[in-house]
């Protein structure tokens, strides 16, 4: 749609809250529209919420669907042949998992506007670029798990992209050497996931007790959090630790979906999530889905610009956030700002459906 | 010696010791014995005997008096069914004139999420003059430990020494061995579980004797009379969806006993379908803890639903504290809807005969307002329903009684002397 060619003029982090509200108002009518009038299922959602997409109505009071409903079905706005990528989350084996399917339009976009949100964080020189996984990762060219997907998007960020694990995810510091001795005076830009870095990256490194000469480079991660929480490492201590072997690097966190990939949510100086231009938050208190204030927690809805060729521009995930401000971040960017609590907790329901416990 | 426990024996999971004809497992570090040390006695009681009756009014006392029982209602329901004046109301009414001793050891599985039933079990087995080794739960939970202090306590004194010989409450894991022995000393087994769990145990065998009673998954429902709910004035109304919550919210809706679907009988079931739910709705937003979690799958129920169920024609919401499902029909397959966390199913009949043919053989409880229970009986006979094995005013589908799906436990679990 028009709204994100328009945008690719102007700075990632520019709109004022005026500015966003009337074109968030604009665009979210005509995609909700667009799904209605394209994806069957989507329809019969909003027609049992009561919801009529030919009138125009308030940021807050357009729908969301759920994120799980992207397991369970196969949810598309247009025909088959015209897709030409799927991606899906990273469930573990045996776990159903999300499907989403792109568009040349969608998948464009999701690239373009990935470019440009970094660009903010690393210039718009591309910089040599050590991806924090393995080649594996990627075997299946047709099928982009949320880890793949990841790894081709932010290629298209840097140059001359090396990887830093073998495929048997052990570190591979001959490559990592070789690396470093090709970019001796350049910037660089590190990219993986949370968890694997910290296992596959970190961890190594110190068994190792190896040092690299990093100083200078940017660190882009995100996803996975579980697991290092269960290992009690928060932000802080990852940070302090990938600092502690990699020298005076700058290390920046991200929030995102597969189901929105490429309108990520960067992790400012400050330590707060952005939304650009692309992208709004809006959070829900469980009760009532009412819409929360600043430092309020409640269940994060993500918009985007940028799905066409899916029902995704409006998504409620299973996390719990709270808005820490908008247009008012001391680092200067605007939009607004949250932070993650992690995901909402699985309670055990009473009932007597069940009893001899699962083995 | 049987071939069960020899076969333990070959594996050397038990250490078994002979005292005379008691066979008694000294030692498996696999098992938790929470009450009682060993393998209960073979000592039966008559059905009621005084010994018990009294047993069970000490026990409800101590839970009673129990400062820090008295915060779980399951407690207190449980010690409130245990009270002197209750059992003996119990004891009356079983007069069947037959001389009666219970089976003998009665091994229960009590369910995993329902914290308090494994205790229900276990009174059941005593009322009918059984020994008793109830599995219970894994998972440990506050309610448990009460109840176990409080009989653990009880059976030392000198005049429970018999209750004390015949009482094991236990934990073990998913030992195969240790459930193929305990089933083969057991006269009687109480199973409650999905039919999985059933099919699972019951590879396990029982003495020839044995008698199995299951507690399978079962669905209930309500029916709802219009102009009953109509007349009611506010104070009734109140009382009504407080008696509809106990009936659903407290657990959560996954008690089978919990209606999932409401059929409305009358003309004015649209106004009445309102009034009723605004109720509902008002109590529940008051005293239900909605958690995020149930908030996010009951909401992507409510778009699978609209994605899948040809028969839902709409959803009203009551913010997320309650959503209710119209259904434009009732499939047979209308015992696969389940609600979860306050999601109902509603439909409006005019008479209760165009309900007949859902029923099956996995309706339990059919929870009432506003029609009579000749009514309702006459319901079920006359259409020679396969299912509903209750009849209960609403406010009491979760009351556990010594009558339960279909069952009299204290005749089944006891056996009848014939003396002519």
């Amino acid at each position: 749609m028009s709204a994100v060619d328009e945008l690719l003029s102007a700075a990632p982090f520019s709109l004022s809250k005026d500015e966003k509200s009337e074109l968030y108002a604009k665009s979210l009518f005509e995609l909700t529209k667009n799904s209605y009038d394209n994806c069957d299922y989507y329809k019969r959602i909003l027609q049992i919420l009561n919801f009529y997409p030919n009138v125009s109505h308030k940021k807050e009071d357009y729908p969301f669907l759920p994120v799980r409903l992207f397991k369970d079905f196969n949810l598309l706005n247009v025909p088959h042949e015209e897709i030409v990528k799927t991606m899906t989350s990273s469930g573990t084996t045996g776990q159903k998992v999300s499907k989403i399917y792109l568009d040349r339009t969608t998948s464009t976009n999701q690239t373009k506007v990935l470019a440009k949100i970094c660009s903010e964080f690393l210039g718009s020189q591309r910089r040599p670029m050590l991806i924090i996984d393995s080649k594996s990762a990627l075997k299946d060219r047709n099928m982009f798990s949320a880890r793949g997907a990841g790894i081709i998007g932010f290629s298209m960020v840097g140059r001359g992209a090396t990887y830093a694990l073998d495929e048997e995810m052990n570190l591979d510091l001959d490559s990592v050497n070789a690396f470093l001795a090709k970019y001796p005076n350049e910037p660089v830009l590190l990219f993986g996931f949370t968890s694997i870095i910290w296992e596959h990256f970190f961890k190594a490194l110190e068994r190792l007790d190896v040092k690299l000469p990093l100083d200078g480079a940017v660190l882009i991660h995100g996803g996975g959090w579980k697991k290092l929480i269960d290992q009690q490492v928060d932000n802080e201590t990852f940070k302090k630790s990938l600092i502690s072997r990699c020298g005076n690097i700058t290390v920046l966190n991200y929030y995102g979906m597969v189901e929105q990939t490429g309108s990520i949510f960067m992790e400012c100086e400050c330590g707060r999530l952005h939304a650009s231009n692309y992208s709004d938050v809006i959070i829900r208190n469980p009760d009532d889905f009412s819409a929360c204030g600043v430092e309020e927690r409640g269940l994060v809805q993500l918009i985007s610009l940028l799905p066409e060729s899916y029902p995704g521009h409006s998504i409620l995930t299973e996390d719990i956030g709270e808005l820490t401000g908008e247009d008012d971040c001391p680092c200067g960017r605007r939009g607004k700002t949250f932070i993650i609590h992690g995901r909402i907790k699985n309670t055990e329901l009473r009932g007597c459906s069940d009893t001899y416990e699962k083995r | 010696m049987d071939d069960a426990v020899r076969h333990l024996l070959s594996m050397g999971e038990l250490k078994i010791q002979s005292y005379g004809d008691a066979v008694t497992p000294m030692k498996n570090d696999n098992i938790t014995w929470l009450v009682g040390d060993k393998i209960p006695e073979y000592r039966v009681f008559e059905p009621y005997s005084d010994v018990v009756c009294s047993f069970l009014s000490d026990l409800s006392q101590t839970l009673l008096k129990d400062k820090s029982a008295t915060q779980y209602p399951d407690i207190a329901s449980f010690a409130y069914f245990c009270r002197k004046a209750n059992i003996l109301k119990k004891k009356e009414s079983f007069v069947d004139r037959k001389i009666r001793l219970g089976r003998g050891i009665i091994f229960h599985i009590s369910p995993s999420n329902v914290p308090i039933n494994f205790a229900f079990s276990y009174v059941f087995g005593l009322l009918a003059g059984n020994g008793n080794i109830v599995r219970v739960p894994s998972k440990t939970s506050p309610q448990t430990d009460i109840v176990c202090n409080a009989v653990k306590i009880l059976i030392t004194d000198e005049k429970y020494g018999d209750i004390h010989a015949s009482t094991a409450f236990v934990k073990y894991g998913h030992e195969d061995e240790i459930t193929a022995y305990f089933s083969s000393i057991a006269q009687g087994r109480i199973i409650w579980g999905g039919d999985g769990t059933i099919a699972y145990i019951r590879k396990f065998a029982l003495p020839s004797r044995g008698v199995d009673i299951a507690f399978s998954d079962r669905y209930s429902c309500a029916v709802i009379d219009s102009d009953a709910v109509m007349d009611a004035d506010t104070k009734e109304i109140k009382r009504l969806a407080n008696a509809f919550y106990n009936d659903t919210y407290l657990m959560d809706q996954n008690a089978c006993s919990s209606p999932q679907l409401i059929v409305w009988r009358g003309d004015a079931c649209k106004e009445a379908q309102k009034k009723f739910w605004n109720a509902v709705a008002d109590f529940a937003s008051r005293k239900y803890d909605l958690q995020p979690v149930s908030a996010v799958d009951k909401y992507t129920k409510l778009c699978s639903e609209a994605i899948e169920n040809k028969y839902v024609s709409a959803v009203s919401r009551y913010g997320n504290i309650l959503y209710i499902a119209d259904l434009t029909e009732l499939p047979d397959t209308v015992d696969n809807f389940r609600g979860i966390c306050g999601y109902f199913y509603q439909y409006h009949c005019d008479d209760l005969a165009e309900i007949a043919h859902i029923v099956n053989e996995k309706y339990q409880t059919l929870v009432y307002y506003g029609l009579s229970p000749p009514e309702l009986s006459e319901f079920v006979t006359k259409n020679q329903l396969k299912g509903i094995d209750r009849i209960v005013p609403i406010g009491q589908a979760l009351d556990i009684d010594v009558i339960w799906d279909g069952y009299d436990l204290i005749k089944t679990l006891s056996r009848i002397i014939d003396v002519r």
